[in-house]
């Protein structure tokens, strides 16, 4: 027998207001494909590409109480779609990369200051949290952001100014920049 | 052997809500179902993380589900009004076991909280995870005895 939508949509907003979530997420469409999104009590912890394959990597970083409450990431949803749509240029929103090794969380923050529609280079970042030779472990760093687009590992480039490379796939970093008015 | 994992509540969820929405309206109708449906999934959510295994979490929920229905339908007959469970400081029991059983060993933990927390048998315990009644019952007492000790130390 099928649950009513209602009730379904009920306790998924009950589950999330009383606290009992480790993770909460939703489906979101956009020019660059369907998008999995999700937050802590903390923050936004995943945008993830794949949706399919979410999950256990959730699971495995905070727990495996993961629901899908969509009200939970209206703010998320909203700000992202503002910025497909050429009405955001910077995310107002609080992340959460506790899982993360000390040194990724360095280079995210870094990240993170890079402004739109601007590029920078590995070597330029690792300069900048003082490894200028590490611009490989900060590519590696890059390479496993849980949040892209909202911590834009898309505006770092190769020092050639080559694209070099995106967890998401070349083509979408590719839009992205192109999004920014940062490629011609 | 490698136990079965604990899969993303979510899908736990999606496999089992049909299932318990039809046991619950053939029990208590569809009006009354509703709140149950909702208070087995919520009671399951707060086990979710004491859980060891993913192996028979549909006879688990359908269990939560059952004994919410027995709960319901007493409830409903307003001549049998039954005591409320003693409850020391209004919170339920499964909420006031939490802090005190936060350091058992797992088995032994998830024994203590169904057996005292959700009053469940040791058979029911024994098929939630995935062991015998006579396995459970060692592990809540062996939960208890570790839990004394902590106290008198």
């Amino acid at each position: 027998m099928t649950v009513p939508i209602e009730l379904d949509r009920r306790f998924r907003d009950t589950a999330a207001s009383e606290g009992l979530l480790d993770v909460a997420y939703d489906l979101a469409d956009s020019p660059v494909g369907a998008l999995l999104v999700a937050a802590t009590g903390r923050g936004l912890c995943r945008i993830s590409f794949t949706p399919d394959e979410a999950l256990d990597g959730l699971a495995e970083a905070f727990g495996a109480r993961i629901l899908r409450v969509p009200r939970q990431l209206d703010p998320v949803r909203r700000q992202l779609d503002e910025y497909f749509e050429h009405r955001r240029t910077e995310f107002d929103l609080e992340t959460d990369l506790s899982p993360l090794p000390e040194f990724q969380r360095g280079v995210l923050t870094e990240l993170a200051r890079v402004p739109f529609g601007q590029v920078t280079t590995y070597g330029a970042l690792a300069g900048k949290i003082g490894r200028p030779r590490a611009a490989r472990a900060v590519g590696g760093a890059l390479n496993r952001n849980p949040v892209p687009i909202v911590l834009p590992c898309h505006r770092v480039v190769g020092a050639s100014g080559s694209l070099t490379g995106y967890a998401g796939g070349l083509d979408r970093k590719e839009a992205l920049l192109r999004l920014e008015g940062a490629l011609i | 052997m490698q136990a079965v994992a604990i899969p993303p509540f979510e899908r736990f969820y999606e496999a089992n809500r049909d299932a318990v929405y039809g046991r619950l309206v053939r029990r208590l109708g569809r009006q009354r179902a509703e709140d149950a449906f909702q208070e087995t999934f919520l009671r399951a959510l707060r086990a979710y993380a004491a859980l060891e295994h993913g192996e028979h979490l549909r006879a688990w929920v359908l269990t939560i589900a059952d004994r919410i229905a027995i709960d319901q339908h007493r409830r409903s007959r307003p001549t049998e009004e039954l005591p409320d469970l003693p409850v020391e400081d209004g919170r339920p029991a499964y909420a006031q076991l939490a802090p005190l059983t936060g350091s058992l060993p797992p088995k032994e933990r998830a024994a203590v909280v169904l057996r005292y927390g959700y009053d469940m048998t040791y058979a029911e315990i024994g098929a939630a995870l995935g062991s015998s009644e006579e396995a459970a019952r060692q592990a809540a007492s062996s939960g208890v005895r570790r839990l004394r000790g902590r106290e008198s130390a």
